[in-house]
């Protein structure tokens, strides 16, 4: 799914990623750690196409449309509430039965009930389970996940490890986390940068 | 079908942000109005009345920097940008569904302009009416190009501004000739050509803008 060869970026004159390579094979779960600004979110970012590399080759063999992609904005509008945003996302990615995915979704999250509510008056973990509504919505074959567990609760944290479980083996994941022992159980691999 | 009917979802999620937000027409209103009542003050008594559609037009031009300024503000606070990016959708889709977000704003902005104008300078004819329409798509169109360049800028409120003003300058100069001359009709042909030739433009290229 993922090939990366010598693969880095610099901003400027700061090299974040350097001389990478990297193989990701269809369903496998990459675990990816290491310290702040060791290049973790540039790597997902690389994946996902919104970088371009300035060194060597990156090979992701999944359309634009069948990448999930959780970054550390949540990526939606404040102005507009949950419901709104995630239906903006749906049609722009013409998801069948939208209506019923979203509102699965939203239950599944816990967010039902702030469905109507602007994001903006959401507190962070309600953010981050808007975004990760977002980022499966339209069920996609390669999740690239930026620190996910990030603002969540408890109750928030239980839910995304229920889901990663089934998504493990099933899809091919990237998940950069401070916290990999989360993960432990279903990774099929990790990558420790810097 | 799928392209306009992206297109229409991108625009009525705009319209929906500033009936929301109100954060950008009723600034443009405002100015707009402002900018009227100043020139007003500021043309000299016995002045030639074709000056008064010369600032019309002055005041149309920034009244779209005004509302260009905000385009993207939403996308760029919020990095959604890139959530728009990955969407399947061709690219270009978030250009147009700006462009008809912008359009509207700038439409309202002259549902008060005109009846402005007509009450401290001259009566609005529809030959004005005419251009200023057609102008609208030809400052939405080039300006939200520039506005997605500028908005990943850190000097965005000077880039826009210093991009923008060279690149209307023909609409100015077809609106103020289809404002005053004998023959409007050769202007307004202009300005059709030049929304033709810079939509296309700006169509074509956005995807370079917002891609990396």
């Amino acid at each position: 799914m993922i090939v990366a060869r010598g693969l880095g970026r610099s901003f400027g004159a700061k090299r974040v990623l350097r001389d990478l390579d990297l193989d990701v094979a269809d369903r496998d779960l990459l675990v990816v750690t290491g310290p702040n600004g060791s290049g973790k979110s540039t790597l997902l970012a690389l994946c996902a196409g919104l970088l371009v590399p300035t060194q060597g080759e990156l090979e992701v063999h999944a359309e634009r449309g069948r990448i999930g992609y959780l970054a550390h904005e949540p990526l939606v509008y404040m102005e507009l509430t949950a419901l709104e945003n995630l239906d903006l996302y749906g049609r722009l990615y013409h998801v069948p039965e939208r209506r019923e995915r979203i509102g699965m979704l939203l239950e599944r999250y816990g967010l039902w009930e702030a469905r109507r509510e602007r994001v903006a008056a959401l507190s962070r973990g309600m953010q981050q389970r808007l975004a990760l509504c977002r980022t499966l919505l339209h069920e996609p074959d390669l999740l690239l996940l930026d620190e996910p567990y990030a603002g969540l609760d408890t109750e928030g944290a239980d839910l995304l490890d229920a889901e990663l479980g089934g998504l493990a083996g099933t899809r091919t994941l990237l998940l950069a986390t401070h916290e990999p022992e989360r993960v432990a159980p279903l990774a099929t691999g990790r990558l420790a940068l810097g | 079908m799928s392209y306009f009917a992206d297109a229409g979802t991108l625009a009525r999620k705009d319209l929906l942000l500033e009936l929301r937000s109100r954060d950008t027409v009723p600034a443009m209103l405002l100015f707009v109005v402002s900018t009227l009542v100043v020139f007003n003050f500021a043309l000299p008594a016995g002045a030639s009345p074709d000056a008064a559609y010369g600032l019309l037009w002055a005041a149309l031009v920034f009244t779209a920097i005004l509302g260009l300024t905000r385009a993207f503000a939403a996308e760029r606070e919020q990095r959604v940008l890139d959530g728009l990016v990955l969407a399947p959708c061709d690219r270009s889709t978030i250009w147009l569904g700006k462009a008809i977000a912008v359009v509207a704003f700038l439409a309202l902005a002259e549902v008060v302009a005109l009846p402005a104008f007509a009450l401290f300078f001259e009566p609005v004819s529809w030959e004005l009416v005419a251009a200023v329409v057609l102008a609208n798509v030809g400052f939405a169109g080039v300006g939200t190009l520039l506005a997605a360049m500028a908005a990943a800028s850190r000097a965005r409120e000077l880039l826009l501004p210093l991009l923008f003003l060279p690149l209307v300058i023909p609409i100015v100069v077809g609106g103020v000739g289809a404002s005053i001359a004998d023959d409007p009709g050769r202007f307004l042909g202009f300005l059709a050509l030049y929304d033709l030739i810079f939509a296309i433009l700006s169509w074509a290229s956005f995807e370079y803008v917002v891609a990396e």
